[in-house]
């Protein structure tokens, strides 16, 4: 073992030297190799934190949400639907909730309006008060303590005071929110009393949830049951489906980046070729040359991927990501701010390195072998 | 399919070597056909050229092969909540009938190209290409696997839907049930220990006679073919203690048998710390044991037994390893499962 390891330095001593004699060559590529570690490593970070995200914001939704539907349309629910499920043993808060979106014609954008839950008294808000999204103050510039004007479709107008502007740190779900009270929203929309967007529940218990989403059914046929965890995986399968629709687009990029290596290291130097020659005539046979060359691929293997991962993570992590999060996040003119909060795990650095480093080896095995194969006498004359 | 990341890279992978090793072979069937050292012609010296690249091809593929393994359990962990029902690994293996056949084949896939990888560094060390036959042999033998196993992870890649519903770990691994993994979860938890303890004992025992230069080479060849054969005892009885009772301690909960749960995050991944020495000291074992069983070339007469003895030595050390975290997650459980 010993002394294969110290052959295997001495490769490595001699791989180095050889990379520093022969640099400015291999420069170029280097700097498309970092490339594109560096896009494939975007989106990989980038994908895996907004799922963290949403993940972390769905903790805070209902265990199930029932909506009534109609003819496979969403339709409203009513107090003799609440009326149904109460008393279903294990659920607990349950509330009609009240919630709908606004076109504002001024900001161009939709706002989400909705009455914040009973069970919250942080967000209690009088007649002609609101609590708004960091969004929406943005787009509307207006800040706590002033007032916010909005039109319905209806041609109603609502008048209320900025009580609270939401803090950014949840500007994910909260951005386009404008929390207004029960009374202003249904004058507002001109709902009756009586009538909720949907009903959602908590179950205490959640090892309970599936059942008694089960039991609601059976109380309510006409409704469908939306649970938290099946909220959760639309999300990861969406956002898990657009990261490797990204992926599989740059794989053209990749197969060009590896074809690019094959040929750069095909095409040798004469310099070089002699190199390998005098090597090869003071006895160093086809394995030393080949541990050689790959222990150079290494190195440059090595080099690409922690400096194009590096430079991915500062791009997602402290600039989110500007060149990918429209494809990844979704788009609209009411953009939530957010800032990703920083995580790398072993999966996705295993993945980028089964993307980048992977082919880019594969690519060039075929080239080594045949330069460290030549005859010395052949390429020295 | 479900177009995630690590199954594109898996798939990518699985690719490049099922093609890389399907050309190799078909090269293996050429050299074994008309190999003949002693011939200096043409043909013999082009052969002789392209075994350099066909090893390196080889060890290339190998070693992403074992990387493989790894990134397909800890992904298989990972889409968990994809499925409805899943809570680990299990439930995403259970997801597609070609979900567990897939694990196999790859773990076998790791074994086989582990035993290459070593007749491959062995040969390397001799000048007059000594294991050339047997190790194309055995790479026309690892082939099928290779084209069983791309087969059966690309089958089940394709049919992995999202919201499939699936069975979680509770509902395989428990005693009251058919099949291996029940019989697994009901053995008893103070005779799995004592069962892994003695087969650590014996591999420990004849890995160190077998990697001990001292001895005189008959005893040391009977004692590194034992090594093999205990690495793998080793290997059957470190499953069995790992599904009924060192899951039990990793999560201090007398009926959850699950030998994937202990992959995640929840519990420091110490699954990897487990598994990671338990497959590396199995292959290292059954690695010394083959060259054992080959005959000794005279160009490898100090290189072999030196290279035997050294992967008994490292088997031994892997094993221990395992057996360092075994005893510490038995130690510093809360659970009490034996006596009390």
């Amino acid at each position: 073992m010993g002394a294969w390891a110290t052959r295997q330095r001495y490769l490595i001593d001699f791989a180095a030297l050889s990379l520093w004699r022969h640099g400015a060559r291999s420069l170029g590529l280097w700097l498309i190799y970092v490339l594109v570690v560096f896009v494939v490593a975007s989106v990989i970070l980038y994908g895996a934190a907004i799922r963290r995200e949403a993940n972390a914001v769905l903790d805070a939704a209902p265990d199930v949400v029932a909506q009534a539907m109609r003819m496979g349309r969403h339709e409203m629910s009513t107090g003799a639907d609440i009326e149904k499920l109460r008393g279903l043993r294990g659920a607990d808060r349950l509330e009609g909730r009240l919630w709908g979106y606004l076109y504002d014609t001024s900001a161009a954008a939709n706002f989400t309006l909705q009455v914040p839950s009973g069970f919250d008294p942080r967000f209690r808000l009088e007649r002609g008060e609101a609590i708004i999204g960091e969004g929406v103050a943005r787009l509307r510039k207006v800040e706590a303590g002033k007032m916010l004007f909005l039109i319905s479709p209806a041609r109603r107008f609502l008048k209320l005071k900025v009580k609270q502007v939401l803090p950014l740190g949840s500007a994910l779900v909260s951005s386009d929110l404008v929390l207004v009270g029960e009374a202003d929203f249904r004058a507002f929309f001109d709902l009756p009393a009586g009538q909720y967007t949907d009903i959602a529940m908590r179950v205490r218990n959640p090892a309970e949830v599936g059942k008694i989403a089960e039991k609601s059914l059976l109380a309510l046929p006409g409704h469908r049951m939306v649970t938290r965890a099946d909220m959760r995986r639309t999300y990861e399968a969406i956002f898990s489906w657009r990261e490797g629709v990204l992926v599989a687009l740059l794989s053209g990029a990749l197969l060009a980046f590896a074809i690019l290596a094959f040929d750069k290291a095909a095409g040798l130097s004469a310099g070089e070729r002699r190199e390998i020659g005098i090597l090869k005539a003071i006895g160093w046979d086809t394995g030393d040359v080949i541990g050689m060359k790959l222990w150079e691929g290494a190195v440059v293997s090595v080099g690409a991927f922690l400096a194009g991962t590096v430079a991915a993570y500062a791009h997602v992590f402290l600039f989110s990501a500007p060149l990918i999060e429209p494809v990844i996040k979704g788009w609209s003119t009411l953009f939530p701010r957010v800032t990703l909060t920083p995580t790398v795990d072993a999966l996705q650095v295993a993945t980028l390195g089964f993307f980048t480093v992977v082919p880019y080896l594969a690519a060039i095995l075929v080239p080594i072998w045949r330069t460290a194969s030549a005859d010395p006498d052949r390429v020295m004359r | 399919m479900i177009l995630h990341p690590p199954i594109l890279a898996l798939v990518l992978a699985s690719l490049i070597g099922c093609g890389l090793i399907a050309w190799a072979s078909l090269f293996a069937w050429r050299l074994l056909a008309r190999w003949d050292l002693a011939s200096g012609a043409e043909s013999q010296i082009a052969l002789e050229r392209r075994t350099y690249l066909v090893s390196t091809v080889m060890a290339f593929v190998m070693a992403m092969q074992i990387g493989a393994l790894v990134l397909f359990v800890f992904n298989a962990d990972r889409m968990a909540a994809m499925f409805v029902g899943a809570m680990c690994a299990v439930g995403t293996l259970n997801a597609s009938v070609y979900g567990f056949p897939a694990l196999y084949a790859k773990m076998a896939m790791f074994f086989a190209a582990s035993l290459w990888l070593v007749a491959d560094h062995v040969d390397g060390r001799g000048r007059d290409y000594p294991l050339t036959r047997f190790k194309y042999r055995l790479l026309l033998a690892i082939a099928p696997l290779a084209l069983v196993e791309a087969g059966l992870s690309l089958a089940y890649f394709l049919d992995l839907k999202a919201d499939t519903l699936t069975s979680c770990c509770g509902s395989l691994f428990t005693p009251n049930k058919d099949g291996i993994a029940a019989e697994m979860a009901s053995f008893d938890a103070a005779s799995a220990l004592g069962l892994i303890a003695a087969a650590l004992l014996l591999a420990g025992g004849t890995g160190l006679a077998a990697g001990s230069g001292r001895l005189p080479t008959g005893v040391l060849r009977v004692a590194s073919l034992a090594h093999g054969a205990a690495s793998l005892f080793v290997f059957g009885a470190a499953l069995i203690a790992i599904v009924s009772a060192l899951s039990l301690y990793v999560y201090e909960h007398p009926h959850h048998h699950c030998p994937f749960c202990i992959l995640k995050r929840e519990y420091g991944y110490v699954g990897f710390a487990l598994y990671l020495p338990l497959f590396a000291g199995t292959a290292l074992g059954a690695g010394g044991a083959m060259l054992r069983t080959l005959p000794l070339p005279a160009s490898l007469n100090v290189a072999l037994p030196s290279i035997a003895g050294g992967l008994a030595r490292a088997s031994v050390a892997a094993f221990a390893l395992f057996a360092a975290v075994a005893a510490a997650i038995v130690w510093r459980s809360g659970l009490i499962l034996i006596g009390g």
